[in-house]
């Protein structure tokens, strides 16, 4: 018997999370150079498209099917084949199995869509379709598997991380965080760092976009995370407080950071301490107790800030800071967990070191963080490296410095000439005016 | 004939544009500038990385004049653009050969 409240607020929750795509496009779409706005704009809506065909074809099946030895699913689900009569969840909670599909799905695209962030200003567009449907295939998928399948949810036995190792993560802070920072240090690597950075860091070219795609973000955030209790309930009703709650406190953290260091609270410090404060309490948000969520987002906040300083000490281009916000967050996050969880929040949960569970979580959650973080890195450059020496990841240097939407999509985004500059040369080769 | 232009903070043109009506000066092009001065900039940061903005954006004014309006109008003008703070602008005077006005093929004075 299906529950339609429950089924409601999943069906819910997963166009909230897609409605984060899009909202991603615009939060990178602003902080790059306005000759690069639309590449770095397509890349990342793209994930939709080609995420959405791979969870179709075989995805979906590998991340959620039945478990081959804990580490990934099997082909039993592949095409979705006959799943629109089967149910999910537990007695008298039961979702459409295809809600619980289209959920995780969004899950997938926003989390390669994140790398977009890694590569931003160079990186050519049908290579990078290419790596999206790889490593979705090959980094996402297994990571998923391990920390999002359950024994008995959708198939008899899941994830090693989830039913062996008993990692809390409550809506991804391995699968999508950890593992899109780790990803995003290898992505960087392969392709190679800006031409002229860091001597010219390019200056971000619209922060009203970058507001609202904060905005966007932190609303679809809702969805990310108490969409992840699967229900209408009282864990999901918390991790909604939990998420605004670590926002909240994690957009002061940062600012009095900036404050601090740099003399000014800025647009783009108060956009991104959001980001740094719902990435941060994601693992947690349905374990713990608001005043937790609100040490968790202060924390992530001033930490991922702090971190922004890496990249040039590292001397990498991770052009949008995915390491500082969502690798070292999310690392942030997912350990904070073994501090800050209560069973009396979540009985199926833990209790952290704080409500005297001791040290026993907190290992738990190193090892599936750092697990992630490995594989993550090392298939990442793999799959780049490939990519990168054969079809070749990184438009030439022309492009780049004359303008990546040009060169790579015939398009500039904006006409603010006054003189009528650009004149249309039809299909058939005749002048319109 | 002279010519008179200011390179001035956007928030004063339409200061300057109601101290030159009062002078019964009535045309005036405006266009968008951008420089530097004695000021070098400013200073933006993004995520604690430091810019260094060098050109500030700036509205270049300009006005076409009879020689007896030159000295009333530059006062004006100096009057309507100063704040005593860097950044106030430039205004100069240079002569004008020739003005025609389109519409009629009037010249001189006769045009302006």
């Amino acid at each position: 018997m299906i529950d339609t409240g429950d089924t409601a607020w999943l069906l819910v929750s997963a166009a909230l999370v897609m409605l984060m795509t899009p909202g991603l496009a615009l939060f990178y779409g602003g902080m790059v150079r306005s000759r690069s706005v639309l590449n770095v704009m397509v890349l990342t809506f793209v994930c939709l498209a080609a995420v959405g065909v791979v969870w179709l074809l075989f995805g979906y099946s590998l991340a959620f099917g039945d478990s081959v030895g804990g580490v990934i699913g099997d082909f039993g689900l592949a095409g979705l084949h006959g799943l629109g009569e089967r149910t999910v969840g537990p007695p008298g909670h039961q979702v459409p199995l295809l809600a619980f599909v289209a959920f995780q799905l969004m899950f997938a695209v926003i989390t390669v869509a994140l790398l977009v962030g890694a590569v931003a200003e160079r990186a050519r567009f049908w290579p990078w379709l290419l790596f999206v449907v790889v490593w979705v295939t090959v980094v996402y998928v297994p990571i998923a598997h391990w920390i999002f399948a359950f024994d008995g949810y959708q198939a008899p036995h899941g994830g090693w991380a989830a039913n062996k190792l008993h990692a809390l993560d409550f809506a991804g802070g391995t699968a999508v965080e950890v593992n899109s920072g780790a990803a995003a240090v290898a992505l960087a690597l392969v392709i190679g760092n800006r031409h002229g950075w860091p001597r010219q860091a390019p200056r971000p070219h619209n922060l009203p976009f970058v507001m609202f795609g904060a905005g966007l973000l932190w609303f679809g955030w809702f969805g990310f995370n108490a969409g992840s209790a699967l229900g209408a309930n009282g864990v999901a009703a918390t991790s909604f407080v939990n998420t605004t709650v670590a926002a909240a406190t994690a957009v002061l953290g940062w600012l009095v950071v900036e404050q601090l260091r740099d003399g000014k609270p800025t647009t783009l410090g108060a956009a991104s301490g959001a980001v740094a404060g719902l990435v941060g309490i994601t693992p947690g948000c349905g374990y713990v107790e608001p005043l937790g969520a609100a040490a968790i987002g202060v924390i992530a906040g001033v930490v991922c800030s702090l971190a922004i300083g890496l990249k040039y000490r590292l001397g990498l281009d991770d052009s949008l800071d995915v390491l500082a916000v969502h690798g070292i967050g999310g690392f942030a996050g997912m350990l904070l967990v073994g501090l800050f969880a209560s069973t009396g929040v979540n009985s199926a949960g833990a209790n952290g070191l704080f409500y005297g569970g001791g040290l026993d979580q907190l290992w738990r959650q190193a090892v599936a963080t750092l697990a992630a973080l490995g594989w993550s890195l090392v298939a990442t450059l793999v799959i780049a490296w490939v990519i990168h020496r054969t079809l070749g990841l990184r438009a030439d240097r022309e492009s780049e410095l004359d303008g990546i939407d040009e060169a790579e999509h015939a398009e500039s985004a904006y006409d603010l000439a006054v003189h009528p500059s650009r004149r249309g040369v039809g299909a058939g080769g005749e002048v319109h005016r | 004939m002279k010519l008179l232009t200011a390179v001035v903070r956007p928030f004063v043109v339409d200061d300057v544009r109601d101290a030159l009506e009062r002078l019964a000066i009535l045309g005036m092009t405006v266009t968008e500038a951008q420089g530097y001065g004695r000021q070098k900039g400013h200073r933006e940061v993004y995520r604690g990385a430091e810019y260094q903005v060098d050109f500030v954006q700036k509205l270049r004014v300009e006005v076409l004049l009879d020689d007896d309006l030159v000295e009333r109008a530059l006062e004006a003008v100096v009057k309507a653009c100063h704040t005593g703070r860097i950044g106030d602008g430039k205004v100069w005077v240079t002569p004008v050969d020739t003005v025609v006005r389109v519409r009629t093929g009037e010249r001189g004075s006769d045009a302006i």
